[in-house]
Order: structure tokens, then C-alpha cells, then sequence
């Protein structure tokens, strides 16, 4: 049976709160409203947003992947010990902080594919594991990154910010987020990961090899967290051990905001891309306001809360309908 | 009469589309076991149903213990004094005898206390009252399957109830609990209860029972007194007289037709040595009881589940299929009896279900290859008549029959040669069912095989060339259409290994 297509409003609801939070903080907050600011929401998109893209995808599976934010950490940590301890090549050492988020997706998917842990587990256990292991490797030491004008301080300039100052940060994530759109959309990939998220048992009924797939998604996820660490450790420099929890909160939220759906079969990386920015500048803007981190860790628990609350509600509209 | 406990009369109740109970009576007495009998889908559930007041009847009268009563639910079900025993148990194997028939009215002390000692002392009186040698303080998993039944009983009667309905109260029980069971219920109906017996072991009809109502069909169609009749006599009201579908007059299928597909002795999950031979073109009908054990030896077959034993040829040459994407690999495609749990996702296009199980044909290398998924799905869209206004659209907007031929448009994109059809038309209007039936004998014509699970007598009939009836878990016969009727298929659907 057909049903009249209505237009579904809540599509329009992540553009519209990113507006209302732009025009709010403009209001209320101290320079808000000014390119200086702009810029600072896109330096602190970056890295959010390359986690949120894998997460969309594992999201999309109806899994989660809560290691997402240690994993960034501890891959960054790896990398910078790479660099300052055994004298790596900037670029070997960014490579490898890649290779060591991908391969914590990869355990992650092993667990939630192979031996069938919940994700919400699997990843809860990996996202200790990784901060564990970040500040093992580098000895509890805080891991610099080469600065501005240094001899390595190049990367600063192709991943973040050229040295006349354009952000160049955000034509990577836009051209990534780009690449994420074609694998999803257009890609054997993305397609078993919607086919997983739908119905994993139809898929896998349909002859679908859905455990490599799946793990594939989660490894991928990592993938994204490697990508994250080196835009992270561009912007921010200094990498602290055992910190990195709660960063995929961000990721997370973001994703939930801009209509994917926490149980799986839908979601769009165009959302993710507006709720990533939803999440930026809303920490951006409660600095703007004067309110310390505690305020920004607070206002990032009740927008997920609302988020999930959301999804929920457009669930049951979307069952209604059929 | 002044013992009559429960009378239900003209009961009507219809979801969209179905008339799912029509005129139906019911009257049971008190001191009397009665039994409920009727093939899948006949309204017995549906009936029972609303006299626990889960479904609301649209027309009829219930009468309790000679006063009209409306139930809105099962708590005012209990309330009455009608127990249900389902079929599923409902107990917490964890917790105690004495807890589980006091769950949710625990006895209490000092205020929001339990008081332990009293729950045992009373469930202990209840046990002995009723000649049950369990102890209270027995942890409920420790006990067998019938003594689970019976605590089951046990707390329905708690609640001083005087109707019990059991739905296959046997369905899990061996042959000696079996026995137990019924010295129990023999000994309720002594003390005055009412006893609604659902059962499909028809034999157990003339060991336990008082009278019988048969329903078919959503229609009541008589009752019985148990020791006026026999089991053909039951038989043939279930099945009625009433042929509304042409059977198949022969066998379509050449004797000497290569053989596509055999299985021997295969073993898994409430299959046990399973053996039959599918030929080219040939439609097999797979008949039998809920429970029988035909879609879990397809499941097998198809590498969904885990086999135990046997051996699958395929063309003559022996084939190891351990998952659904071998079996695919080897041309075999498997239609759900659920196709919203196991066949579709919903929540995708037409195209994207259209191509599920085959999408490494519809793409370049590793990207999707639109154009072309979207040409095979209006293709076969046009082809079996799917009703969608695009290929796009979202699976789930459809009608169940358009969304039934999705699933088959799956695995003909797929181009398997061997199909396993399971309960095909559970769900669809009569118009989307002659269609599918059109199509199945379409792709059999074409020399695609096909396997058909049904639960539907008349279209084992009309669409098989041979039938194989299972009942728990093995195959008790095998008919070839010329000589299948309803009745025998129901004989050997009933007949206990």
C-alpha cells in the first residue's frame, strides 16, 4: 500500500538547532559572531568529525563503537613516541599512528563479528584497553608534536593550517567526508552495511557473508580514529595519556543529531557532517560564554540525551507510517 | 444448565482482511475436560484469545458461571477465575516453586518484608492439596518438563481459578510424563474445574477428554462427546468437506526426471533422519503440523542452522553446505515462512531487496552499479506484477503480498534453480496467493525446482506434484499427489514415531 509521501520535518531539525545554537551564542556569547570564532569550531571539527564518519557507518549496523575517543588518543600517543623516541620520519610516524587505530577497529570488529560480544561491550573494554596501552607504550609521558616552523612542523601546515593561515583542515574533512559519502553510498560496502543494519539475518540468509562485512565496518571505524589522531595531534600538539574518554561522546552525538538512527538501517553522512558541527559549536560557543569544560561535558550529556530521545520518537512515527 | 462454567456464543472478531472468527460457540462445563481441535489457523489461538481478553470480539456474548462478562485483559481474566497455561512456560527457572506461584502477591511481613516461611507453608498446602509431591523450596529448572507444567497449573489455580485453558500442554513432554500429566488434570476436573484442551495429538483426545469442538477456518463446526466419535470422524470436520481450491490431479513431474537434490539422513535441530530426493520441476510439498520440524530441516538444509549428520547431493555430486552463502553459491534461495524477520529488510528499496542476494553481479568491481539494479528490479517488478510506485520505494510501505513477491524476486534475480518455498502465502490476500501460486508454477514449468512448506492443506494440494509429511521432527509419509488427500495427509501428520 502506498502512503502520501509527507514531508518528514525532522530532516530539517539538525540544520535548524546548529542555526539556533549559531544565532544563540552569537547573542549571548562574548565575539562569538567572528571569523576568529569560525575558524575555531572548524579546528575543533576536524578530528570529531573524522571519527564520526566511521561511527556513522558502525551506527548504521545498529552496533556502536565507544572506544572511538581513547583510540584517537592512544594511536596519537603511539605515533608521537614514534616520532620522538625512535626518530621516525614525521610521515612514517603519522602512518603508523593510522595502522594502530585501524588495527584496534579491526579487534573490535574480531569481537563483535567473530565472538559475537555486544558492541556496546566489546567497546567499552577495547576504549580501556587503548587508553591502557597509549600511556604504557609512551611511559606516562605527555607526547609532543613538532609546532609551527619547526623542522617537522610541516604537517601543521598540510593537515591544519597553511602558513598564511587558511584552515586547511577543513578541506580535508570535507573531501574525506566526500570519500565516506561514495563508500556508503555508492559501494558493495555501504550497501551490506545498511543490508546489516536492516536485517542482519535476511542478510545473511540472502548469502551474504556477514561476519567479515561486519568486522570490516568496525575496522574501518579505527581507521577514521587513526585519521582523527593525526588531526588532532595537529591542532591540539600536545597528546596526554589516559585522556581520550568521552571524546567519541562528541562523535556519537553528533552522529544521533544529524538522523541516523541508533538502531540501525538509516543514517546519512550529510547529517553527521551538521550534527558534527551542532557538537562544535556548541563547545566552542560555551567557551565563548565563559563557562569552564565541566559546563561543556554537562550541555554534551543532555544533548545526547536528547538526541536518543529523538531517534526514539522518529522511530515510532516511522513505524506508524508503515 | 446450571454447571455450565463458561459459554462463549457467536463470537466474531476480524483483523484487516480476514474474518478470523465467524459465529464461533464455545461452552464448556464445569467437572469436564474439553477439547479445542482444528488445523493452524483454524481460531483456536484467536478464540482463546478473546476469552483471556487480549483480542476484543466484535459481536457475541460470554457468559461465566451464568453472568455476562466483558474482559478487557488478562488480569480480569484471572480475576474471573480463567487460567492460561501457555505453551511457552512462564516460570522463572531460577527462582523456587513456592516463588514462582507467588510471584507478583508475595506474601509479606513487618510491611514490605516477604515473609518466606508462610509462602512455603502455603504453597506446600496447595502442592498437597492437590496431591503433588514437590517440594516448595525446589529451585523450578531442576524440575522436569510435566512437574514445570504442573507449577504452572499449580499457579493458575492460585489465583482460585476455575477455567484453565492449556494450550499443547504435551507438545514437550515425554510419554511417561504424558501419563503424569493427565492423572493431574483427571484429578482437577474430579474437584470441579473446567479444563480447555488445545491440542494436535488427536490421539490424546479419546485418553483425556470429555467432549470435542472442531473449528475450521475461523467457523465452529460441531461439538462432540469424546466417546461418540472417532478420530477419521474428527478428522474430516477439521478438514471439512469443502475443497475451495482445485486439488492437482497428477503428478507433473516425469519418474525419470534427473534428480536436482537429494538429502540422506540428515540430523539437526528437530530433524532426525531426514532423506528425500527433489527432481527437475518439480514442486514438493512439505506437509505437517506446527512443530513438525519441516522448516527446521529446510533451515539446515539451507545452512542457517547447524546440521548433526547427513549427506546433500546436488546433480549427483555430494556438497558441503555449512552456511547460507554456500547454499546460495550452489543455486539453492530459501523464502521465509517470516519474511518481515528472515527475508527482507524493510527499512531498504525495492532494488536494493531485489538484488540482496546477489549484489556481487550488480557491481563494478567494488562500487554499486545503479543503472543496472535498478533495470533487473523493474524488470522483475513488471515481470511478477509487484505493485510499488518506483523501485525505490521503502520495502515496508508495501502490502504483504507485493512485499512476499520481493523475496521471490530475490532469488530469481539470483537466478537459484533450486527454491525452498516456506509457508508462501502465510499472510497475503487471495488475490496475491493465486498470483504466487501462477508464479511457482511458472518457474517449475521453466525446470526451476521447488520445495513448499505449507500448513495449508488445500494449496499442498493444488500446487504439489509429491508430498513428504513430517510430524516431530521425522518424515511419517510420502504421497504422490494422485493419492494424497486431506485426510491422509492429516493421518500421517498425527502419527507418532
Amino acid at each position: 500500500m502506498e502512503t502520501k509521501k509527507k514531508f518528514d520535518f525532522t530532516k530539517l531539525l539538525a540544520p535548524a538547532v546548529l542555526l539556533l545554537l549559531y544565532a544563540f551564542f552569537s547573542i549571548f556569547g562574548t565575539n562569538f559572531f567572528s571569523t576568529d570564532y569560525i575558524i575555531n569550531i572548524l579546528d575543533g571539527s576536524y578530528y570529531i568529525g573524522f571519527m564520526a564518519i566511521g561511527v556513522t557507518f558502525v551506527i548504521i549496523t545498529g552496533g556502536i563503537d565507544l572506544s572511538l575517543g581513547t583510540t584517537m588518543m592512544c594511536a596519537a600517543l603511539i605515533g608521537g613516541y614514534a616520532f620522538n623516541s625512535w626518530h621516525w620520519p614525521m610521515g612514517f610516524a603519522l602512518a603508523f599512528a593510522v595502522v594502530v587505530a585501524t588495527l584496534i577497529g579491526l579487534l573490535n570488529g574480531i569481537l563483535v563479528a567473530y565472538l559475537k560480544l555486544p558492541p556496546f561491550i566489546a567497546t567499552l573494554g577495547t576504549q580501556m584497553m587503548g587508553m591502557g596501552f597509549g600511556a604504557i607504550v609512551t611511559k606516562v609521558q605527555t607526547m609532543r608534536y613538532p609546532t609551527f616552523g619547526t623542522a617537522e612542523g610541516f604537517f601543521k601546515n598540510f593537515f591544519y593550517k597553511t602558513t598564511s593561515g587558511f584552515p586547511v583542515g577543513v578541506l580535508w574533512l570535507a573531501g574525506f567526508f566526500i570519500i565516506g559519502m561514495i563508500l556508503l553510498n555508492g559501494t558493495r560496502f555501504g550497501r551490506y552495511t545498511f543490508a546489516l543494519g536492516s536485517n542482519r539475518e535476511a542478510a545473511r540468509l540472502s548469502g551474504i557473508k556477514t561476519k567479515p562485512w561486519l568486522a570490516a565496518v568496525y575496522t574501518f571505524s579505527g581507521f577514521c580514529c587513526g585519521l582523527a589522531a593525526i588531526f588532532y595531534a595537529a591542532v591540539y600538539t600536545s597528546i596526554i595519556p589516559s585522556t581520550g574518554n568521552g571524546q567519541e561522546t562528541l562523535a556519537i552525538a553528533g552522529v544521533v543529531i544529524g538522523g541516523t538512527s541508533m538502531s540501525g538501517g538509516t543514517g546519512t553522512l550529510m547529517g553527521t557532517l551538521i550534527g558534527v558541527f551542532v557538537m562544535s559549536v556548541l563547545k566552542q560557543g560555551l567557551m565563548s560564554m565563559g563557562l569552564q569544560s565541566h559546563w561543556q561535558t554537562f550541555f554534551t550529556g543532555a544533548v545526547v540525551i536528547g538526541a536518543v530521545l529523538l531517534d526514539q520518537y522518529r522511530l515510532k512515527r516511522g513505524n506508524q507510517i508503515s | 444448565m446450571s454447571d455450565m462454567l463458561l459459554q462463549m456464543q457467536g463470537i466474531h472478531k476480524r483483523f484487516p482482511g480476514v474474518h478470523a472468527l465467524n459465529d464461533v460457540s464455545l461452552e464448556v462445563r464445569a467437572g469436564e475436560v474439553h477439547a479445542l481441535v482444528g488445523e493452524n489457523g483454524a481460531g483456536k489461538s484467536t478464540l482463546m484469545k478473546v476469552l483471556n481478553g487480549i483480542y476484543k470480539k466484535d459481536a457475541g456474548t460470554i457468559h461465566y458461571k451464568g453472568s455476562e462478562v466483558e474482559i478487557d485483559g488478562p488480569l480480569q481474566a484471572r480475576k474471573l477465575g480463567i487460567g492460561m497455561i501457555h505453551q511457552e512456560l512462564n516460570l522463572m527457572p531460577h527462582l523456587t516453586v513456592a516463588e514462582n506461584i507467588f510471584i507478583g502477591k508475595e506474601p509479606k511481613k513487618m510491611g514490605p518484608f516477604l515473609d518466606k516461611a508462610r509462602a512455603n507453608a502455603e504453597a506446600e498446602t496447595l502442592l498437597k492439596s492437590l496431591k503433588l509431591d514437590i517440594p516448595p523450596t525446589t529451585i523450578v529448572k531442576n524440575l522436569t518438563v510435566a512437574k514445570q507444567q504442573m507449577v504452572e497449573i499449580v499457579k493458575a489455580l492460585s489465583y482460585e481459578s476455575e477455567l484453565l485453558v492449556m494450550d499443547e500442554p504435551t507438545a514437550a513432554l515425554t510419554e511417561s510424563e504424558v501419563v503424569e500429566l493427565f492423572r493431574f488434570i483427571n484429578q482437577l476436573r474430579d474437584s470441579g474445574h473446567g479444563i480447555i484442551y488445545i491440542t494436535h495429538r488427536l490421539d490424546e483426545l479419546w485418553q483425556i477428554t470429555d467432549r470435542i469442538t472442531v473449528m475450521r477456518d475461523g467457523q465452529y463446526v460441531g461439538t462432540v462427546n469424546t466417546d461418540e466419535t472417532n478420530k477419521d470422524e474428527i478428522i474430516s470436520m477439521m478438514v471439512g468437506r469443502v475443497i475451495y481450491e482445485e486439488p492437482k490431479q497428477k503428478n507433473n513431474v516425469a519418474a525419470d526426471a534427473p534428480v536436482v537434490l537429494e538429502v540422506k539422513n540428515l540430523v539437526a535441530h528437530n530433524a532426525k533422519d531426514i532423506s528425500f530426493k527433489l527432481r527437475k520441476g518439480e514442486i514438493l510439498g512439505f506437509a505437517g503440523l506446527m512443530g513438525a520440524g519441516r522448516t527446521e530441516t529446510m533451515r539446515a538444509l539451507f545452512g542457517a542452522d547447524p546440521i548433526t549428520a547427513g549427506e546433500v547431493y546436488l546433480d549427483g555430486k555430494k556438497i558441503e553446505i555449512k552456511s547460507p552463502s554456500d547454499a546460495v553459491k550452489y543455486g539453492l534461495g530459501y523464502l521465509s515462512e517470516d519474511r518481515k524477520a528472515f527475508g527482507l529488510a524493510t527499512g531498504l528499496s525495492v532494488q536494493d531487496n531485489c538484488v540482496m542476494a546477489d549484489i556481487p553481479t550488480y557491481s563494478k568491481g567494488f562500487f554499486m552499479d545503479e543503472k543496472k539494479i535498478s533495470r533487473v528490479a523493474g524488470e522483475y517488478v513488471e515481470k511478477i506484477n509487484i505493485r510499488t510506485p518506483s523501485v525505490s520505494q521503502l520495502v515496508k510501505r508495501l502490502s504483504g503480498g507485493n512485499q512476499q513477491k520481493i523475496v521471490v524476486a530475490k532469488w530469481l534475480v539470483r537466478n537459484c534453480n533450486i527454491l525452498i518455498f516456506d509457508e508462501p502465502t502465510r499472510g497475503i490476500d487471495v488475490g496475491a496467493k493465486s498470483e504466487i501460486y501462477k508464479l511457482m508454477n511458472q518457474l517449475a514449468e521453466q525446470g526451476k525446482s521447488i520445495i513448499m512448506i505449507s500448513s495449508e492443506l488445500p494449496e499442498l494440494l493444488r500446487m504439489s506434484d509429491r508430498i513428504i509429511v513430517m510430524c516431530e521432527g521425522c518424515i511419517t509419509g510420502e504421497l504422490d499427489i494422485a493419492e494424497a488427500s486431506q485426510k491422509n495427509i492429516m493421518t500421517y501428520a498425527t502419527m507418532r514415531m
